[in-house]
């Protein structure tokens, strides 16, 4: 799932400025079960924005709504009433649903709550980790299912490096080693010759290289009028 | 003569737990103890069921101070609501901060169902520190906006 974490109140305060109308949108998919941008963490910056402004003299009429999907726009088009009528939408999703609001009303003035952060697991309630990085070249295949690019803090294709001491790494001792625990599996698997193979320097093209990335599945499109 | 700030009618919200900090403020009565009129009673099956929402409602409709009471911390009949309870009122506490309201409007307290006389002096001690930050500053806006 995408992590994200919700900025503090203070900056949400400043992004929403003199906007006398603020309409809050929730995302109920990824930021629901990080409990940062839900219906729930919704309300919650609903009523403190509502309260804040009131202390502070300048009172605002904030409303709240939460989408299933953020990054469809089929999903925007139910709140496209509250949107007209706000000055301004603070939305709640990652920043593809950010951009999904600001691309579907191009109109309306979006801001975003929330930072986000990874893409990561629960390792357990309330703490989440990184385990991908989207490099777009995936080798979790030679790695024992654990990502070096996400999880070594030099992101090294063949590791360990000398800062690995008792499967922790020197960036930080709360970090596990990657690589100890790519060699630990292999180990277990009987698989250690794959960690024998020196792996070339990684193509980055599909990652960052050449700009933003786009997907096109042709068997997937829908056919166009007139053309064949 | 009383004080202005003595007089002030104040709004304390007490979420308890059924199975101790309500039944202490029922023990309470019957025993004829006297503690502050401020405060208003809503039960919780556990103070577990406490959501941060439910204390920001609190605030938002015209409570001054809101105190959340549950079991004795390791007592929770269902084993570890009061802990989960505890957390939250530190996170909404936090969260009244940001929004510009003393964190000590929101208190927790620990009482199990035979401490009826804790109950009167937690809500004393509540009423004392509520009275001495004043009214919301939420129900100041309130008024002022009617005048």
């Amino acid at each position: 799932m995408i992590v994200a974490e919700q900025k503090p109140l203070e900056e949400i305060r400043s992004l929403t400025g003199d906007a006398k109308r603020v309409l809050v949108v929730g995302c109920g998919t990824c930021v629901t079960v990080c409990f940062a941008g839900g219906a729930r963490e919704a309300a919650i910056v609903t009523a403190s924005l509502r309260m804040a402004s009131k202390i502070d003299g300048h009172e605002k009429a904030v409303t709240e709504a939460t989408v299933q999907r953020q990054c469809e726009w089929e999903y925007l088009d139910e709140i496209a009433e509250q949107v007209r009528h706000a000055d301004l939408v603070l939305s709640l999703g990652c920043g593809v649903g950010v951009q999904a609001l600001a691309e579907r009303y191009p109109d309306a003035v979006v801001v975003p709550g929330l930072n986000t952060t990874f893409m990561g697991l629960p390792l357990e309630q309330g703490v989440w980790a990184e385990r991908c990085a989207a490099c777009g070249q995936c080798i979790l295949g030679l790695t024992g299912g654990v990502c070096p690019i996400a999880r070594c803090s030099k992101q090294l294709l063949n590791g360990p490096c000398g800062g690995s001491s008792k499967g922790k790494c020197e960036v930080n001792p709360e970090i596990d080693c990657a690589w100890q625990m790519i060699y630990d599996k292999l180990k277990s698997q009987n698989r250690l010759h794959l960690i024998m193979e020196i792996t070339p320097p990684k193509d980055w093209r599909t990652s960052r290289d050449g700009g933003p990335r786009k997907i096109v599945r042709e068997d997937l499109r829908l056919p166009v009028a007139g053309k064949v | 003569m009383e004080s202005e700030v003595g007089s002030l009618k104040l709004n304390i919200v007490a979420f308890c737990c059924h199975y101790c900090a309500y039944a202490a403020a029922d023990l309470a009565g019957s025993l004829r103890l006297q503690y502050p009129p401020s405060v208003r009673v809503v039960k919780l099956p556990c103070t577990g069921k406490l959501d941060v929402l439910l204390v920001l409602d609190a605030f938002e409709h015209g409570a001054d101070g809101v105190m959340v009471a549950g079991c004795m911390e390791g007592d929770c009949h269902y084993q570890l609501g009061n802990l989960n309870a505890k957390r939250r009122v530190r996170y909404v506490s936090k969260l009244l901060k940001e929004i510009g309201l003393e964190p000590e409007r929101v208190r927790m307290y620990n009482m199990s169902s035979a401490m009826a006389k804790q109950w009167a002096e937690a809500v004393t001690e509540m009423d004392e520190t509520v009275r001495r930050l004043g009214p919301s500053p939420l129900r100041k806006a309130d008024c002022a906006g009617h005048t």
